[in-house]
């Protein structure tokens, strides 16, 4: 039966993440954004909390309640404190998930019980590449079959770098098809540059450059032989619905910026919320941002349900990231000059919702 | 309760059987009824009303609610969004019966629909100078002995020939006791059909919906009996939708059960629109790739999936609105989001359908044209996309309506 109402236990994990999200999140979001530098002590706190680890399998210390509707609730709530540390607090999913979901019976002992341990341990996913005509499906990242080793090469770009990253996952085309690859940090030839980019400022990300990166033919995602073209395809659509969840907390924490200042910002004698071209332009927000949820919310149900959600995860991205820039444009209208300075966040929402465009898979649910 | 998007087995049944509905006896005569404004489509009219009141056959079990409601409403727009609102029922006329009314007044009013010929329910609100702003209405009602007198111009009311020509239909009138009072003093009056001093004076020609009469209905002198008020007769000068009156506030109550009705039928529109653009795309070998990469989408791809995302957008908005009333939720403020949007949605679709279709689209051989024209009603009736802004702004921003206005 069609419902839109959380169980209980979601509604509790919405509320226990909300409250992490204002009073830890969003305090520590304008010093990380303009320190280039995660809250380490955050990322520990929601670690505790156990945001990842409870969606991890109970067989290896997890919590077993895997959900991707209920990670859709969590990341919005996350990303509504602040986006870049949300994908930092998300991050060990990059890895965590798709090994859970894919992994050999050898990659899931190795690394799922470090990602529900005591200590944080962050994630890392190279998809992306440093190219206009980048097809996810089809990198241009290759990796061949040496014996019993691949060579990797290639170039790939917002990757999740933090401090700790002990191996990421590799996308990669072999014989034309993507598939993944768990390359060690230190593996020799690889490096990594650190970016700059318009927003998620707080996230380290990285270039990579593989040059003849040497991995066992067993650190293929689900291990020797094992065929990752539809792993690929569900990770890109887990994590548009990622996206998507975080996109709207962006654009809601943008919102309720632009309309408690509008009851307090007083013009001509009245608040500028009682003019209508300021309450209509917040009225729309409101409604773009509960009809984004619901795709995102649709999607995720569809994954949830081990169907095809490529269609919908789609839509629920391309909606998502189009209401996200738009409410986060409005935002910084609406405060105007306050807007613009860096004293208030949406400035700040503005340049990370620029970014949904243009991200793929940064956290996964 | 959980999230889910799986419709219970009714709502399919539901939706099929509609949807047939919609192919079979609607879209064979939607052109015909758009050019013949103002003629009854009887066939239709006769075949939906047997329809109604054959019994439900397998529709038992688990439902939907409210959502099913919407359901078939989007389906039959669908098909038709004029003919649609040609369907003999209660319509706006039973909502307001069902919400204000007492159980004799509900028996009276509303079991004649259970059988006899086909027959129409209407409500009258709009008049020259009121629309969305109905405490200005200037049609007045006073107690004479036992009858209550009504006098003024009603115009937009849907079905308001058939209402008031059939015998057992009834329009459901909104009127002022005391001008004076503001809201407080709109009360809603039921005056059935071919009742003297209701006169019909004219029928509107329209954009679109052309197969929907809509209708100018004087009153002179119409004298009806005291017990076809709904609601108290007692005038509140204080702020009514606090003072717990049924008249004002009942009636405004309707429009969260409508708002979410009217957003379903616009969805329709939109859909039949966007169906058979896709249709039409994929005849000509244009596939919609939804997980191509940016610089490989054409323009179509993106304008089609961007129509799809809106459509579906307004869809769950719309859906979860009707799910709140279920649950027995207050809904007024997600039944405005979900009319806002679906209104505004399904005329940008329409528009743009026209427009990739290029000169079929323009032609009046297709139905795109008249779809175009059919959905920009969804943007105006049932609360304007101004006026639920205004509902949901206020709602958002916790004002009240002499703070916002």
């Amino acid at each position: 039966m069609i419902d839109f109402e959380p169980s209980e236990e979601q509604q509790l994990i919405v509320d226990t993440v909300r409250q992490f999200a204002t009073n830890e999140i969003r305090k520590a979001a304008r010093e990380a954004d303009e320190a280039a530098a995660l809250p380490a002590a955050v990322l520990e706190r929601a670690h505790e909390l156990g945001v990842v680890s409870s969606a991890l399998p109970e067989a290896y210390g997890g919590g077993g309640a895997r959900s991707a509707v209920t990670g859709a609730l969590a990341a919005e709530e996350l990303a509504y404190g602040d986006l870049a540390i949300a994908l930092a607090v998300l991050s060990p999913t990059l890895l965590a998930l798709p090994i859970a979901d894919f992994g050999s019976a050898e990659q899931k002992k190795r690394w799922l019980s470090r990602f529900a341990g005591d200590r944080y341990l962050p994630g890392s996913l190279a998809l992306v590449e440093p190219a206009f005509r980048f097809d996810p499906l089809h990198p241009a990242t290759t990796a061949k079959r040496d014996g019993h080793e691949y060579v990797l090469d290639g170039a790939k770009c917002f990757v999740p770098w933090q401090d700790g990253v002990e191996a990421v996952l590799v996308i990669a085309a072999e014989d034309g098809e993507a598939q993944g690859f768990l390359v060690p940090r230190d593996a020799p030839g690889l490096s990594a540059a650190r970016e700059k980019n318009l927003g998620i400022r707080a996230l380290p990300t990285a270039e990579l450059w593989l040059r003849g990166v040497r991995v066992p033919a067993s650190e293929k995602l689900g291990g020797e032989g094992a065929r990752g073209d539809s792993a690929v395809r569900e990770i890109l659509n887990r994590g548009r619905v990622a996206l998507a969840a975080c996109a709207v907390g962006v654009a809601r924490a943008a919102f309720e910026i632009a309309r408690d200042y509008a009851k307090e910002r007083q013009t001509f004698g009245a608040p500028i919320a009682t003019r209508q071209a300021i309450a209509f332009k917040l009225a729309d927000m409101a409604i773009e941002i509960d009809g984004a949820r619901l795709l995102a919310w649709e999607a995720a149900w569809k994954i949830d349900e081990g169907r095809d959600a490529t269609r919908e995860a789609a839509i629920a991205r391309h909606q998502a990231q189009r209401v996200a820039l738009e409410v986060a444009d409005g935002a910084v209208q609406v405060l105007g000059g306050h807007g613009y300075i860096r004293e208030y966040l949406p400035e700040m929402h503005l340049r990370n919702a620029r970014g949904f465009c243009t991200f793929e898979a940064l956290s996964l649910v | 309760m959980a999230i889910s998007f799986e419709p219970a087995p009714n709502t399919v049944a539901a939706k099929e059987m509609y949807n047939r509905i919609a192919r079979e006896q609607m879209r064979p005569v939607a052109r015909k009824y758009d050019e013949q404004e103002h003629e009854m489509p009887l066939e239709f009219v006769r075949f939906m009303w047997e329809k109604g009141r054959s019994p439900p056959g397998s529709f038992t079990g688990p439902s939907d609610g409210f959502v099913q409601v919407c359901v078939q409403a989007e389906e039959l727009c669908w098909g038709d969004a004029g003919l649609y609102l040609r369907i003999p029922s209660p319509a706006l006329g039973g909502s307001a019966v069902a919400a204000a009314g007492t159980n004799e007044q509900k028996a009276r009013f509303l079991n004649p629909f259970r059988d006899g010929a086909p027959k129409w329910g209407a409500m009258a609100i709009t008049e020259a100078a009121a629309g969305s702003d109905a405490a200005a209405i200037q049609t007045t009602a006073h107690l004479e002995g036992e009858e209550w007198v009504l006098n003024g111009t009603k115009i937009f009311c849907t079905s308001g020939e058939a209402a008031s020509t059939f015998d057992g239909g009834f329009v459901v009138v909104w009127a002022t006791l005391d001008k004076s009072a503001g809201r407080g003093g709109i009360k809603s009056f039921v005056v059935p059909a071919k009742t003297p001093g209701m006169k019909l004076v004219g029928l509107e020609r329209k954009l679109g919906i052309r197969a929907s009469d809509t209708a100018t209905l004087v009153f002179e002198n119409c004298r009806i009996p005291k017990e076809n008020l709904l609601g108290s007769a007692e005038v509140k000068k204080a702020n009514p939708m606090q003072a717990g009156d049924k008249g004002f506030k009942g009636a405004m109550a309707t429009f969260d059960a409508s708002r979410p009705i009217v957003a379903a039928m616009a969805v329709g529109v939109g859909r039949a629109a966007l169906d058979f653009l896709k249709g039409e795309l994929e005849r000509e070998g244009v596939s919609i790739r939804y997980d191509a990469p940016a610089h490989e989408r054409t323009a179509i791809e993106r304008d089609v999936i961007d129509m799809e995302a809106e459509l579906q957008a307004a869809r769950l908005l719309t859906w979860r609105a009707a799910k709140m009333m279920d649950h027995g939720k207050r809904n007024n403020l997600e039944a405005s989001m979900a009319k806002a949007k679906a209104g505004l949605v399904v005329t940008k679709i329409t528009q743009k359908a026209v427009e990739i279709l290029g000169p079929l689209g323009y032609s009046q051989k297709l139905l795109a044209e008249k779809w175009m024209r059919d959905a920009k009603i969804n943007d105006i009736y049932e609360g304007t996309q101004q006026i639920n802004q205004l509902i949901v702004a206020r709602r958002i921003l916790d004002y009240s309506s002499s703070m916002l206005r």
